[in-house]
């Protein structure tokens, strides 16, 4: 292996893509948007969700309460229900994403004890909607919560007792361990890159056969491990600040706050950046046209990082068998690390199941991606 | 594979197939060291196929070729060291200037820094290239592309070269300027294949072999073929040759006839006995000729000639 080939074709390339302004401004703008079209697809601000409410207890403690959630912009109330059946019925229809459930005895436990409990049910199909609306349902309780005790205070001539006399017992149905958005955030960032990444090399072997200038190429002793290491170089540094960009909206605009070192980050970015890179250079050598390659590039790493990281359905809760499969999906990895550097602040030690799982990654893609290459036009 | 201890180049019985299509069978020539050798043949003779298959950029199905000694289909990468290519189609970067191509073959092949710069600017003022060192090659007319071709080719001082078709949509100044140039490589040992569908340039080499439809027909030096080409080629010039070639087809002993520039060529058995009636044909027929007289066949009367006699005798 020579340093001045692969140097050589580094070269070539990076000049190649500068004076390219379309693709190069492409290249640092599809991550932009694609990181809010995807993070806020996934984090929209949900307004008017149709609601059901059971009054068990039918006084006027009750329908307060539930006076309070028919008047929020939050929600809308959809149906009065009449049994625990017909709320099952409306949340499984899905006529309703949330349903709030006043017990029998309320009023009593309130004024006796001194705290009560009401039911939310809330449909976590979409995990996203199911985040918000509990969010904003404990909000409304809260607000509630917090009179009923002003109220207290009052008739006990003003002793400041700190009470939390309605308390929300969120249950979410579907999907247990319902996820936050500080939570789907890194996942978004994976997928940005996973698709940014492949779509920069997917193009740059293809190009060339169409351009008819690789048949000189394959006619000088460059071999296939050179050519694919000079090739990659630019497009290294281009995804690198493709993953800046990523990384500074998670934190800058998303705020998913960031309890990890930037080196940690760096080095394991550095890995996924590598291994996508490696992905789109593969699909590039096996396809010799830039519209195929591109397309393939693109599924190839959308769907996989979409169904099977982890980043928007819980592995945990898949059959076995996609189970297993979901060791196949490099973002499978680099969402669990991201996660982790981003809300444990967790060290490279500490994540060495998944950076060893990622490197073997790289390196067997690197090895596959630079055979692939033939030296040879038939 | 033992080579013959001169020889530059050896193609024994080559055969590539596409599908059914047999675009090379069974090609066999050698080219000796500092020789220029021409493959010459029409569209689809099977011209790249075979530069394709010498640069090792395409593997035979059969056959074996050996450059500067090297068996190309043991050790491709070996013999690529010898070899520069100048593919049919611009292989070059159009989005890099001249220079950046240049340094780009020079550092593929690890030439020394002093050693290609010092080529490239002796090359560049050769072909009249040296004021466009800073231009992008998308933005050259097709005869600089190829001399830009040719000079990243020879960057690295390879010991064979080959030329697909490098002189097609090149304007004649700088087509000769290119011939120079690779007669100095000639003088310098640099052995050739050039192809062409020109066959006025096939004259200028030392060699040529025929190819049509995949096969060698002939293969001798142009004075040679010429020699051999049984008949005698008669030309009638005129402004409007055209008309002509109605006259003369169909009289006896007219093998065949072919337009050129200035006129037409008629290949005939016997040029003492037709000439002149050849001459009273033309003069009865009203048509304006300006003169009529037996020259020596060019590669062109030679190749049509050939594949008049192969139709014939299939
Ligand atoms: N990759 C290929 N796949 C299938 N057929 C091919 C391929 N390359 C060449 N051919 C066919 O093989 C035959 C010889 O082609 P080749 O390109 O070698 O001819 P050529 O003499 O270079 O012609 P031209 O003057 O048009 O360049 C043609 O019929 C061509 O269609
Ligand atoms: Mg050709």
């Amino acid at each position: 292996m020579k340093i001045r080939r692969i140097v050589a074709i580094g070269r070539k390339e990076t000049l190649q893509v500068l004076r390219d302004p379309r693709s190069l401004t492409i290249a640092l703008l599809l991550p932009l948007m694609q990181m809010f079209m995807l993070g806020y697809g996934v984090n929209l601000d949900v307004k008017h969700i149709p609601l059901c409410v059971l009054d068990q207890e039918g006084n006027q403690r009750s329908q307060d309460l539930l006076k309070r959630f028919a008047a929020s912009r939050y929600f809308d109330l959809y149906k009065v229900a009449a049994s625990i059946a017909e709320v099952r019925h409306e949340i499984d229809g899905g006529a309703c994403r949330i349903a709030i459930v006043v017990p029998a005895g309320f009023s009593r436990k309130l004024v006796d004890q001194g705290a009560a409990t009401v039911q939310l049910l809330v449909d976590g199909t979409d995990s996203n909607t199911a985040t918000i609306a509990a969010a904003y349902a404990g909000s409304v309780v809260a607000a509630y919560s917090g009179e009923v005790q002003l109220q207290a205070i009052q008739r006990r001539g003003g002793q400041i007792q700190t009470l939390t006399p309605v308390a929300v017992q969120a249950r979410v149905w579907f999907n247990e361990d319902l996820e936050s958005s500080y939570f789907i955030i890194p996942g978004v960032v994976a997928l940005v890159m996973a698709i940014v990444g492949a779509q920069l090399t997917s193009l740059t072997i293809a190009r060339e056969w169409e351009r008819g200038t690789m048949e000189l190429m394959v006619s000088t002793p460059v071999t296939p491990m050179e050519l694919m290491l000079g090739k990659l170089s630019p497009y290294f540094v281009l995804g690198l600040v493709d993953a800046g960009i990523c990384l500074a909206l998670a934190v800058g605009w998303f705020e998913v706050p960031f309890h990890g070192t930037l080196p940690t980050l760096f080095f394991t970015t550095s890995l996924f950046l590598s291994v996508v890179l490696c992905i789109g250079y593969y699909v590039s050598v096996s396809i010799r046209s830039q519209v195929g390659a591109s397309q393939v590039a693109l599924i190839l790493t959308m769907l996989p990082t979409t169904l099977l990281s982890g980043f928007s359905f819980p592995i945990d809760q898949m059959p076995a068998l996609v189970q297993d499969i979901t060791y196949l999906v490099s973002a499978r990895y680099y969402v669990t690390i991201l996660k982790a550097i981003f809300l444990k602040g967790a060290t490279v030690s500490e994540l060495a199941v998944p950076i060893f799982s990622l490197t073997a990654y790289a390196i067997v893609l690197v090895v596959l991606a630079a055979r692939a290459f033939r030296k040879t036009l038939d | 594979m033992n080579a013959a201890p001169d020889s530059a180049v050896d193609v024994r019985a080559v055969s590539k197939r596409f599908g059914a299509l047999a675009a090379v069978d069974q090609m066999s020539f050698s080219v000796r060291q500092g020789e220029i050798f021409g493959l010459v043949g029409p569209d689809g003779a099977g011209k790249t196929t075979s530069m394709r298959m010498l640069a090792s950029v395409m593997r035979p199905d059969t056959g074996g070729i050996l450059i500067d000694g090297v068996d190309v289909l043991a050790d491709p990468e070996l013999a690529k060291q010898h070899v520069s290519y100048m593919p049919q189609r611009f292989g070059l970067y159009e989005d890099l200037t001249v220079d950046e191509n240049i340094r780009f073959y020079a550092d593929l092949f690890e030439v020394p820094d002093k050693v290609w710069r010092e080529r490239a600017l002796r090359l560049l003022a050769a072909s009249g290239m040296t004021p466009f060192g800073k231009r992008l090659a998308g933005q050259l007319s097709g005869g600089m592309k190829q001399k830009l071709g040719l000079t990243c080719a020879l960057v690295h001082a390879p010991r064979v070269l080959l030329l697909d078709e490098p002189t097609t949509g090149v304007d004649p100044v700088s087509r000769r300027e290119f011939w120079q140039i690779l007669y100095a490589l000639r003088a310098e040992g640099v052995s050739m294949v050039i192809s062409t569908a020109y066959l006025d340039e096939a004259e200028r080499c030392d060699r040529l072999a025929l190819l049509h439809q995949g096969r060698i027909m002939y293969c001798d030096t142009p004075r040679k073929l010429k020699q051999g080409m049984p008949g005698a080629i008669i030309l009638v010039t005129s402004a409007q040759p055209r008309p002509l070639l109605e006259v003369v087809q169909g009289i006896d002993g007219v093998e065949g006839v072919l337009l050129v520039g200035d006129g037409i060529h008629i290949h005939v058995d016997d040029a003492e006995c037709r000439l002149p009636q050849l001459a009273q044909a033309i003069a009865a027929s009203g048509q304006t000729a300006g003169g009529i007289r037996q020259i020596e066949p060019t590669v062109e009367d030679l190749f049509v000639a050939l594949l008049e006699r192969r139709q014939q005798t299939p």
